[in-house]
């Protein structure tokens, strides 16, 4: 497979709900953003661009089917070849990943990535209705489908195993607001306690409102590239890009009823030893297996060996703060068990804002320094894109021009990764993005 | 932080005025201007499922028996059914489960989908059974909600059954057992 490169990106603000526009100018407004940070003109990208992929998540929410081929039209990129891809809550990494290949197999060298969501159509209680038939209708969504309330037993689970506490779980949301506060894309931009976490309404015990990410209308693009690609753009253009390298990416799966998942051992990690987990059945219901899975083929093709020192940021999938904990450990940034010690001794927090509160080791690696899905908001179709693009934007050191400020800038980022994980863990991605 | 506001208002609501007009300006360049047209449209169907090779576990349940499937050649036994081993792939065997389990984990959840919204706050369980390495979903009842705590872990729980059958999951529910 030949170098991938993300060449620009674009996001739409998201909010809760934008009913000035259908989800194609949605698309076309973050689409416009992107041409226009590397200086191309509408006829130009259509001239480079060879195909697309189509990222959303739910045809309920949308109400249409081929919808990524309404968006496609919309922007003028038909009669071009382009695809849909759909995930669950992985759907925009997954659309991220098909772009890679479309590039990396050699098949087209400039491909579009594009993702959206319109949750604002139904209300809140028939929009988590809608996300929970993406749990099994036949055993599971009957019993009383709600997500919050199925990663609320694997996060007790995890308090069971680990001792992980609900006011651990409360600094991820605390440190993920108030990184989005300085965050204009962010959704919710509010300075948070501890004890406003728990103490807003419960949702599922022990998960508060506070702990789950809201619903969205948004959209983001990626715009991917070989080296080919990237003369042409540059060409075409006139201007001379600042590409960041796709090293790596990695998938993984598991069982889609969570009661189905084996009891077994730990798929370990170049940094990890049999040792460390004698005594651990894996992955219960406590672990996410395909994010373990994910990891392993990420980190094995952009070689990395230890994400500790290897990796700069993690733009991570915190649908709930209880799974950016378990997610932590999946992705190896420490042992399986010590997600809550991670977060509380101050390891993913930003060094240089003030969260309020007492951290011995603030920023060893920052995750989510762009506020996560918690705060941004999650317009599933959406969301791995705009993981990508703030990744994107890290890496190129462009922050402070995006944002209008630099407060979220990682110092020297040289390396993110990016994970986007679909219901319970059934599809989890995690792709490499580094200093090309 | 602003304080929780919700509470404060009056919650909105989907019933509303029928509009068979809006105001339409003489210049059409004031047209990007106005604000979009929202409209309420019904959604939904009556759905024809299948349990498929499912069914036995809705007939058992029907009549008061916790079926799970066991694989012949490998013994893993599937607590929520699958006709095939996820093992070994071999088909599998329909199998009667303990009369008794553990409360594996379990959840309360005050919000929900809005088919179950009316039920809240109900509680959820992942029971385990001896012998079997997967889980099975279902509510837990007769516990109170206030209650819960890491403590229930590990009580042992059985299922009762509906009387009236209606052939979902729920046709089974779990109560403490001792």
């Amino acid at each position: 497979m030949r170098p991938v490169y993300m060449v620009s990106g674009g996001i739409t603000k998201f909010a809760k709900a934008r009913p000035e526009m259908t989800f194609q100018l949605m698309v076309k407004k973050a689409y416009d953003y992107a041409l226009n940070d590397i200086g191309l003109t509408h006829r130009e990208a259509v001239s480079a661009i060879d195909g697309t992929v189509a990222s959303y998540f739910s045809d309920h929410f949308t109400r249409q089917l081929m919808a990524g081929i309404m968006v496609q039209d919309y922007l003028g990129l038909v009669p071009k070849p382009g695809h849909r891809v759909e995930g669950g809550g992985a759907t925009g990494g997954i659309c991220f990943q098909e772009g890679y290949k479309s590039v990396a197999s050699g098949v087209m060298d400039v491909c579009l990535a594009f993702g959206f969501e319109t949750m604002s159509h139904v209300n809140t209680w028939k929009g988590n209705e809608f996300i929970a038939l993406a749990s099994d209708v036949n055993f599971d969504y009957p019993v009383g489908g709600f997500y919050t309330g199925y990663y609320a037993m694997m996060v007790v689970r995890h308090m069971k195993e680990f001792g992980t506490k609900v006011e651990q779980m409360a600094m991820v949301s605390v440190k993920n607001h108030i990184n989005a506060y300085h965050n204009p894309y962010a959704q919710k931009r509010e300075q948070l306690t501890i004890k406003d976490v728990r103490s807003a309404p419960m949702v599922a015990w022990p998960i508060t409102r506070l702990d789950v990410c809201v619903m969205s209308d948004g959209a983001a693009v990626a715009l991917l590239a070989s080296e080919e690609g990237v003369r042409k753009l540059e060409k075409i253009s006139g201007t001379k890009l600042n590409p960041v390298r796709i090293s790596g990416v990695g998938r993984g799966t598991d069982s889609m009823r969570m009661a189905d998942r084996p009891h077994g051992k730990v798929i370990l990690l170049p940094h990890e030893s049999p040792n460390d987990y004698k005594h651990l059945d894996y992955p219960g219901i406590h672990s996410f297996r395909a994010g373990r899975m994910a990891t392993k083929l990420a980190y094995e093709m952009a070689k990395i060996k230890d994400p500790r020192k290897d990796i700069d940021f993690v733009e991570l999938h915190d649908a709930y703060t209880s799974s950016e904990i378990q997610t932590y450990e999946d992705m190896g940034l420490c042992k399986y068990g010590e997600g809550g010690k991670f977060v509380e001794a101050g390891n993913p927090f930003l060094p240089n804002i003030d969260y309020g509160l007492k951290l011995k080791k603030k920023g060893t690696i920052p995750v989510n320094p762009s506020g996560g899905l918690i705060a941004c908001g999650h317009p599933v179709g959406a969301t791995g894109l705009m993981q990508a693009v703030f990744a994107f934007w890290q890496i190129q050191h462009s922050i402070k021009k995006h944002f209008g400020n630099d407060m979220l800038q990682v110092k020297d980022a040289q390396r993110g990764a990016i994970h986007s994980h679909a219901g319970t863990g059934t599809y989890v991605t995690v792709s490499i993005l580094e200093k090309a | 932080m602003k304080k929780e506001k919700e509470n404060t208002a009056i919650p909105e609501t989907e019933e509303g005025t029928v509009l068979f007009n809006v105001p339409f300006p003489k210049d059409l360049k004031q047209l990007k201007s106005m604000s979009p047209i929202v409209t309420l449209q019904h959604y939904g169907i009556n759905y024809i499922h299948s349990y498929g090779q499912d069914s036995p576990f809705f007939a058992g349940l029907a009549n008061g028996r916790l079926l799970g499937t066991k694989c012949p050649s490998c013994g893993y036994v599937q607590v929520t059914p699958k006709l095939h081993c996820q093992e070994c792939g071999s088909e599998c065997e329909w199998v009667e489960l303990p009369k008794e389990g553990r409360i594996h984990t379990f959840t309360v959840c005050y919000f929900g989908s809005e088919e179950f919204l009316k039920e809240t706050p109900f509680m959820l369980v992942l029971v385990e059974f001896e012998g079997a390495k997967t889980l099975m979903l279902s509510r837990l009842i007769g516990v109170d909600p206030s209650q819960a705590s890491i403590k229930l872990i590990g009580r042992k729980v059985k299922p009762k059954f509906r009387r009236n059958s209606k052939f979902k999951p729920t046709d089974v529910y779990f109560v403490l057992a001792e």
